[in-house]
């Protein structure tokens, strides 16, 4: 059974592109999906006719539950104008245009295509918090684990205390993990939140001022989110601020076979690593304070990238909860089993911090329509790599990059690594 | 009883007469609790039902006060939380269970790796009543 997975042929990123994340009652989500192709479009450097695209593999969780709208690939592939290109749906829950972009670089490294459009997409602020709670459960086990009361803050909030009784970790390391993926929101114009924790403190200050109530005094941004008022308890350990929000968009990402990269593009990402692992229910694992599939999917990118994780300049992970973060630096290798809490402590993941962790803000901050978080990760890596990331841009030049993107509560795990040459 | 298909449904039907029951594989032994209808240890297909203790072990914990619709209708939510748990049992496989007789509004009180037993709560009328598996602390 010992594989050793190799593309057949190089595959580039020559455009990446996002709609604004947030919640758009004014749009449906085909107008996300412009959004994110005419940005894409825009990006691609050297300039795409659209009709060059061969196949579309759009990623969407499911617009069947949020929007009561199936068959999403075809709408998509005709609202931007591609019919009659093929265009395959891929689900995978929250990790759907991760894998959505693996199906893509599939294809052309098998040399059916040279040019593929891979998309994500999500609209869930049509419905109530209590409803969305539902339809993300569907991704767990519905005989087994829903009946129990399992919602999915719950799910990560007992990998929290698994967590925080093994390694003896407090909820004050994951609410750092907060306060920096908002720092790193507020710099980033696409975010849904666009604001920093000490900003929305602030905030709410102002607000109680002017409208003549008691200022709330709090001594510091670590002070605000213990207050229950301020950032209530959603699954204990978690909190609000511990939480992605419930998002509207899309991301779009254009590949091409590597020899053709520089027709599209002056300055071409490569995508040399892939790694893709599937796990059982989370009642039905060993330990619950590391995420099987995504050790074994990075192992498979590493390998095939020739790369260690010490290699990696920046990563996008999937922060859907603060302990997310925590435990995906571990599963990346980037630190030891035990040690993440500790690095988010000390700030090794900031912009600045030895192991920049989700620049663009993360699910926390950015945004998380769980469709198309997987590729919006990639949005972020073409941005830092051509050095388009504005005011979060990292001083270091970023020649290895790496997103990790997990669907329901690790049942999928996919892993990319990027590289600039 | 060793006929009754390895299913959710026979499962649910042993949970309406109080009793915990999983799938062990005839071929390597191995006991699968969620029942299954193939071994996916050995893909044997031998099987048969086995009951459980219900004694074991708490490996990980929440306590939810968003709920999801279902337990908003069981009376439960932001006034009143409750505890959910993955329970390692004695003989090995682990389960998703409410966990009753804790101190939800103290969840530093409840203790990673204390013992547990199973319990059984009835929620429901009429047809639409069912049973689902609970656990507490074993003292």
């Amino acid at each position: 059974m010992a594989i050793q997975p190799k593309l057949g042929r190089s595959v580039a990123l020559v455009g990446a592109g996002m709609s604004k994340f947030g919640a758009f009652p004014e749009k449906a989500s085909r107008d996300l999906f412009v959004e994110a192709f005419q940005e894409m479009r825009a990006s691609v450097s050297r300039g795409l006719d659209p009709r060059d695209i061969e196949a579309l593999y759009i990623g969407n969780y499911s617009s069947d539950l949020f929007e009561g709208q199936g068959h999403m690939a075809p709408l998509m592939a005709d609202w931007v104008g591609l019919t009659p290109r093929p265009a395959i749906r891929v689900e995978d829950a929250c990790a759907s245009s991760g894998v959505a972009l693996r199906q893509g670089i599939i294809a052309i490294a098998s040399g059916l295509y040279d040019v593929v459009l891979v998309g994500g997409i999500e609209k869930m602020s049509n419905l109530s918090t209590e409803k969305v709670t539902d339809a993300l459960s569907t991704a767990s086990d519905i005989l087994y684990e829903i009946p129990a009361g399992f919602t999915f803050p719950g799910f990560y909030a007992a990998m929290a205390t698994a967590y925080m009784d093994r390694f003896s970790a407090t909820p004050e390391a994951f609410m750092q993990v907060g306060m920096k993926n908002h720092d790193n929101g507020a710099l980033n114009p696409k975010a849904q939140f666009s604001a920093s924790i000490a900003d929305v403190m602030e905030g709410k200050q102002r607000r109680a001022q002017a409208r003549g109530l008691p200022i709330p005094q709090w001594t510091d941004e670590m002070d605000f989110l213990h207050d229950n008022r301020a950032n209530p308890m959603i699954a204990w350990p978690l909190r609000l601020f511990d939480c992605s929000p419930i998002s509207d968009g899309a991301a779009a990402l254009l590949l091409v076979g590597g020899e053709l990269a520089d027709n599209f593009c002056t300055d071409p990402v490569y995508i040399i690593g892939s790694g893709q692992a599937s796990d059982r229910s989370m009642h039905d694992r060993e330990e619950l304070t590391s995420i099987g599939a995504a050790v074994l999917a990075s192992q498979q990118a590493y390998q095939m990238a020739g790369v260690s994780p010490a290699d990696v300049k920046v990563a996008e992970v999937h922060d859907c909860f603060t302990i997310a973060e925590i435990i995906a630096t571990e599963d990346l290798g980037f630190f030891e089993p035990g040690e993440g809490f500790v690095a988010a402590e000390e700030g090794l993941t900031t912009r600045n911090g030895l192991r920049p962790v989700n620049t663009s803000g993360g699910l926390k901050a950015k945004g998380h329509p769980v469709g198309a978080s997987g590729a919006a990760q990639v949005v972020e890596i073409w941005k830092q790599m051509q050095g388009l990331a504005g005011e979060r841009q990292l001083a270091a030049d970023v020649e290895i990059a790496l997103t990790h993107n997990v669907g329901g509560t690790g049942q999928t795990c996919v892993v990319h690594i990027f590289e600039r040459r | 009883m060793n006929q009754q298909p390895f299913t959710e449904s026979t499962f649910q039907s042993y949970l309406a007469r109080h009793k915990l029951m999983a799938s062990r594989c005839s071929a390597c032994g191995a006991l699968h609790l969620p029942p299954r209808p193939l071994c996916p240890d050995c893909f044997g297909d031998d099987l048969h039902w086995t009951e459980v203790s219900g004694s074991g072990k708490l490996l990980a914990f929440t306590v939810i006060h968003i709920a999801p619709t279902a337990m908003i209708e069981a009376g439960y939510g932001r006034d009143k939380p409750y505890v959910v748990a993955v329970v390692v049992l004695d003989e090995g496989p682990g389960i998703s269970a409410q966990l009753l007789g804790v101190d939800a509004a103290n969840p530093q009180t409840i203790a990673v790796g204390m013992p547990l037993r199973a319990t059984f709560v009835e929620r429901g009328e009429g047809e639409g009543q069912r049973t689902f598996l609970a656990f507490q602390p074993a003292d």
